[in-house]
């Protein structure tokens, strides 16, 4: 029997494409759906020539063929609005979910941080935060586990390009869901989070600052230190995720800049925002395929 | 130029982006004196937040002396007449930030964006208009496309709910020709009931002369601040518009010797530095540059040994748009280290 998790994509945008990609090469979760609302969509006729079933008819249409095809994983990359509906038919017939959306309803998840506790604790909902999120909590985090933060900072600046329209009609959910992460995953006790939308062309690579102010004097050599394995973890699922200068010290200021190139799969290579959140998807799956290959936890019981 | 018999409405910038000079260390005494002598001196709006507007404080932008509810809650009760705005970036601040403002008795808003992403301020025009402010689109960065960019983008904010629509030479960057074409594309095509409005800087030393071919291009509000303190060599200094203005018979109905006094007795005294086209606030007009990075690229100069006018002449090449302040620190250090610095 394989070991690989049979899973579900619903929304097949940019985001679910990209994602759709990089399941095809995963070793731990087979792409069998993909769903959507209009049976017109590009979207939906590009996974038709990648080989796995359509569903034009919502999460409602896959709803009967969830035991027959023994769906284990679903990753929602539709909107905030439609997510928890989405989410409790699913969760109801044992799949767990995995959100792209901003809805939050399951617990922040940044793989290099608090994966690893998702997966033993068989969290059903768990929500990938923002793009922002995923490019700088691991930074927040690296100096937080060396010592107390009390606040953090980041700033997302991504190129108009990869801005897609849901996120522009809601911009004040990325800035409130980011900086809520960056204190809850990250370990702040207070965050603040700034998206800046660049239109140069050629579109410029997603690139992120970190700043982080510890209560008592930065320890240098331990947080350099954290810094680059925490680096080193992201790039385990992310290649082009770079620290192009710092840690940079000022007083109890800790500063980070980083860049982040994505794979070029199906968005292209600058899109490092929208690439970071598919591989921070699909890694999150793997790590509960691994996990339920290991025995280290029971996926619901099917008949 | 005639432009005798006009009306125009001057909107003071000196407690907003004055921020970005004082490096947003304005004391609460300072913005009510200031605020209360310009509302003496006839002025209509004055404008008061963090350099960034709303939810700017950050360490990115700079910690401010006070928060914005401790400014607009100390100012706004003080006005007789004036009317007090606030600034909102989205991205930086929220709808929440929007609320505490009009709790505040904050009377217009101005929501931000880059020229070409106006469709990120649906939610916060929205609000606005729809709390029945007086609610105004900001295009940021204006000169960095054509007038026919602006105008959709303008059309957009207007959708969503603006009534007054600006085109913004935040860089300094502008000549009158360019502010003639692009206030006049707006005036033309827009709904007569909407209101075009102008903001400059004086990196090129062309504030006034852009004010006035905006006035002329049928803007009427006109944005500037007393003694020019703003970012970079500073907005369009309102006492010597307002002296321009007697003489060319437009009226502000702002005290011209009162508007002086402001200037001379307030605000020159608590200025860190001259206010002034030095190189490198040249540097921001002629290489089209956000003018708040000025301040952070001369800190940026004093610490890894960069000059600040290559910094700011490399983020013109790259393109960088308002708030990337991050960006400065980050490029000063890979220079310093190309040229083995560090």
């Amino acid at each position: 029997m394989s070991k690989k998790l049979k899973a579900v994509i619903i929304g097949p945008g940019n985001i679910g494409t990209d994602l759709l990609m990089k399941m095809q090469r995963s070793e731990w979760i087979e792409p069998v759906w993909m769903v959507g609302i209009d049976p017109e969509s590009e979207g939906l006729k590009r996974a038709e020539e990648m080989g796995i079933k359509t569903c034009a008819t919502g999460v409602d249409g896959i709803l009967s063929h969830v035991i027959e095809d023994d769906i284990r994983v679903a990753f929602d990359a539709t909107s905030a609005y439609v997510h928890a509906e989405n989410s409790r038919k699913l969760n109801e017939l044992g799949v767990i979910m995995v959100d792209l959306t901003p809805a939050a309803v399951g617990p922040f998840c940044v793989p290099p941080v608090n994966l690893a506790d998702h997966a033993k604790n068989l969290e059903m909902n768990v929500n990938m935060v923002t793009c922002g999120g995923q490019a700088t909590i691991p930074m927040v985090a690296a100096v937080s586990r060396v010592q107390p933060v009390e606040y953090g900072e980041i700033i997302a600046t991504v190129s108009s390009r990869s801005v897609g329209p849901g996120t522009r009609q809601n911009i004040d959910e990325f800035t409130r869901t980011t900086a809520g992460a960056v204190e809850k995953v990250g370990g702040a006790k207070e965050g603040k989070a700034i998206i800046i939308i660049n239109p140069a062309e050629p579109p410029l690579m997603m690139r992120d600052t970190i700043h982080c102010l510890t209560e008592s004097e930065p320890d240098q050599a331990a947080i350099t230190e954290s810094v680059h394995a925490m680096v080193k973890e992201v790039q385990k699922y992310v290649p082009g995720y770079t620290l192009v200068n710092g840690p940079i010290f000022d007083g109890n200021k800790v500063s980070c800049f980083m860049q982040v190139e994505g794979l070029g799969d199906f968005l292209p290579k600058y899109a490092g925002n929208l690439d970071i959140m598919t591989a921070a998807g699909l890694r999150t799956a793997e790590m509960f395929a691994e996990e339920a290959a290991n025995g280290t936890i029971t996926l619901p019981a099917r008949g | 130029m005639n432009l005798n018999g006009k009306t125009v409405t001057l909107h003071d910038m000196s407690l907003r982006d004055g921020m970005h000079a004082k490096r947003h260390q304005i004391s609460l005494d300072q913005m009510v004196s200031i605020a209360s002598a310009m509302d003496e001196a006839g002025m209509p709006l004055i404008e008061v937040t963090h350099g960034d507007g709303l939810g700017g404080r950050s360490l990115n932008y700079g910690f401010p002396a006070h928060s914005d509810e401790e400014y607009l809650s100390a100012v706004v009760p003080k006005m007789k007449n004036a009317k007090i705005s606030a600034l909102l970036l989205p991205g930086i601040g929220t709808v929440d930030h929007l609320k505490m403002a009009k709790d505040c008795g904050v009377s217009t808003i101005r929501v931000a964006t880059h020229c070409t992403e106006a469709d990120v301020s649906e939610q916060h025009i929205g609000m606005a208009a729809k709390m029945e402010m007086d609610t105004v689109g900001f295009l940021m960065m204006a000169h960095m496309v054509s007038p026919e960019k602006i105008l959709e983008q303008a059309k957009l904010m207007v959708g969503y709910g603006a009534n007054c629509i600006y085109a913004t030479d935040s860089a300094g960057y502008m000549l009158p020709d360019e502010v003639t074409a692009k206030i006049g594309l707006l005036r033309a095509e827009l709904p007569s009931n909407i209101e075009v409005g102008f903001h400059g800087h004086h990196n090129m030393g062309m504030a006034i002369a852009n004010s006035l071919a905006a006035i002329e291009a049928g803007a009427s509000r006109i944005d500037g601040s007393v003694a020019g303190l703003g970012a970079g060599a500073g907005n369009t200094p309102l006492e010597v518009f307002c002296a321009v203005l007697e003489r060319m018979g437009v009226e502000t109905g702002v005290d011209l010797y009162k508007i002086m006094d402001v200037a001379e007795d307030l605000i020159v005294p608590m200025m860190d530095q001259p206010i002034r086209v030095d190189r490198n606030a040249l540097t921001l007009g002629y290489a089209g540059v956000y003018s708040s990075f000025l301040l952070f690229a001369e800190r940026a100069e004093k610490k890894y040994g960069i000059s600040a006018r290559d910094i700011l002449v490399e983020l013109g090449r790259r393109g960088t748009v308002g708030g990337q302040e991050d960006m400065i620190e980050d490029l000063a250090l890979t220079m310093a280290k190309e040229k083995g610095l560090i």
